[in-house]
This record gives structure tokens, C-alpha cells and sequence, in this order.
């Protein structure tokens, strides 16, 4: 159920405050970002939301609600082609408000309310991801989410110890390869033995050393 | 019509006018331009809010 708004209706009564929000909506969904008092922009973001997720059902009938409320046709085709795809991942919190100080004017706090239109980022998703998996193991187990924890790091650790293992070789070969090269050379061009012999290393630092090993 | 039936003395009127006071506003550092700036609003200096830049919110001298 959504949550009645508290205080005065904005503007002169119901319908002007139907007018404002319509074509603040409108004008959000035209230019993605809108900059606005900070109570209509609080009273904007519910309904926009709502829009937005009748942009993202898509069909006939919620274009048609959405026209409603947003009467520019041009701009309802673009909330719903351009807009709800970016929308698709997002469950909820399709706009954001920020405040960026008072008006000149009348010294009215202002707001930026904008379309969150970039895509969930990974390591917000991983996180959350993370947060289900350890409330699920603490539903399972009580004590469960200790040891799980330093079973999955000594896991890493591991795969860490195995990767250093799988480096050592290749700059052991390098290194014996070294010394086919004169010594001043190896010392001028550091870089480019390994370049042609198409290994890939990671630290420039453990060739030099390498290579002053083998000339000491 | 009520109307007051004395004139508030010069005390009373001076005693509470002296309870209005003023509080120092809140101010925190911006991490981007290290310029104060009020805590959960754009810097008004650099625009910047949460890592996101916003032009509207720079504010020169004059714009107060
Ligand atoms: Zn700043």
C-alpha cells in the first residue's frame, strides 16, 4: 500500500497537483535528470517509479496508464523503448535525489532528481548476493557461517599458492634462458628477452632481479 | 475586539528577543575538493555528490 503523502497539496489544490506532477514526470522521462525544489522532487520520485514500472511491463494496457498521467506520446514511446530496458535489472530505485543546496531567490532547498539509468554494477550485485548466501547458511546452521567463512578463505589462499607455483617455472626458464643473452644487453633491454620469447610475466621486478642473479 | 490593555515594556520586549539565537551551521570537508560543505548535499565548490558531478549544484560568490 502506498504510503499517503503528508502536508499541503503542492500548488493551489488536488488538481494542480495532479497538472505539477504530470509534467514534472514528463519532463523527467524527456531528459533524464530534472532539477527541482526538494519537496517536489520527494512527491515526484513515488510516482515515476510507478511509471516506470508500467515502462517495464510494457504492454498495451500499461502504455496506456502511463498515458494517463504523461500525455506527450513522443515521450512515453522513449520511457518505454529507451528507458525500461536499462530498468530491466533494477528491482525498484529507478531514480535518485540529490540535494544540491538552497535557491537564491527564496532560499527553497533544491534537488537533482534523476534516472538511475546505469547498469547494476557487479560488485553491488556479488555483494548482495553474498548477504542471501550467508543469511541461507544461517537459517541452515546457527554456528554455520564461522567455518564456512575460513573453509572459503583457506580455499583462496590455496588457489593463491597454486598460482605462485604456476609462476615460478616460467621465471625459472626465463632466467636460465637469460644467460644465452650478452649481459650488457640483458641490462639495457630488460624487457624486451621476455617479449620475444612470448612469456608473459608479471613482475618486470623478479626478471631484473633474475638477470642480475645470473651476472653476479 | 481583544486588544492588549498595556504596551510591552521595553524589558519584556528586549528579554525575549534575546532568546533568538542562531545555531553554526554543520559543516564537513568534501572529499573530492576538501572545500566545507553541508553533510548529505552537493559540494558547492567542485558540484561533486557521492563520486557523480553536478553542474547546478556549483555555486560562485555571487549566487550565494
Ligand atoms: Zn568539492
Amino acid at each position: 500500500m502506498p504510503t499517503p503523502t503528508k502536508g499541503p497539496r503542492l500548488g493551489g489544490g488536488p488538481a494542480h497537483e495532479r497538472l505539477i506532477l504530470a509534467n514534472l514526470a514528463t519532463s523527467l522521462f524527456e531528459h533524464d535528470q530534472i532539477t527541482t525544489t526538494t519537496a517536489k522532487a520527494k512527491r515526484l520520485r513515488p510516482l515515476a517509479e510507478r511509471l516506470v514500472t508500467f515502462a517495464k511491463r510494457g504492454d498495451l494496457h500499461a502504455r496506456r496508464r502511463v498515458l494517463t498521467v504523461v500525455r506527450d506520446k513522443g515521450v512515453v514511446h522513449r520511457l518505454f523503448t529507451e528507458i525500461a530496458p536499462d530498468m530491466a535489472d533494477r528491482q525498484g530505485g529507478y531514480t535518485r535525489i540529490t540535494k544540491i543546496g538552497n535557491r537564491k531567490g527564496d532560499n527553497a532547498p533544491m534537488a537533482v532528481i534523476e534516472l538511475v539509468r546505469e547498469p547494476l554494477s557487479a560488485k553491488k550485485a556479488t555483494v548482495a548476493e553474498a548477504e542471501a548466501a550467508t543469511k541461507r547458511s544461517a537459517k541452515t546452521k546457527k554456528v554455520g557461517k564461522s567455518p564456512a567463512a575460513s573453509k572459503s578463505e583457506a580455499a583462496v589462499s590455496t588457489t593463491e599458492a597454486d598460482a605462485a607455483v604456476d609462476d615460478a617455472p616460467i621465471v625459472g626458464s626465463a632466467g636460465s634462458e637469460a644467460p644465452l643473452v650478452d649481459a650488457t644487453e640483458a641490462e639495457v633491454l630488460v624487457a624486451d628477452p621476455a617479449g620475444a620469447e612470448g612469456v608473459v610475466l608479471q613482475d618486470p621486478d623478479d626478471e631484473a632481479d633474475d638477470t642480475s642473479n645470473t651476472k653476479a | 475586539m481583544a486588544v492588549p490593555k498595556r504596551k510591552t515594556s521595553r524589558s519584556n520586549t528586549r528579554s525575549r528577543r534575546a532568546n533568538w539565537k542562531t545555531t553554526a551551521t554543520t559543516l564537513t570537508s568534501c572529499p573530492q575538493c576538501s572545500a566545507p560543505k553541508q553533510p548529505h548535499i552537493a559540494c558547492p565548490s567542485c558540484g561533486t555528490y557521492a563520486g557523480r558531478h553536478y553542474d547546478v549544484a556549483e555555486r560562485s560568490e555571487h549566487q550565494g
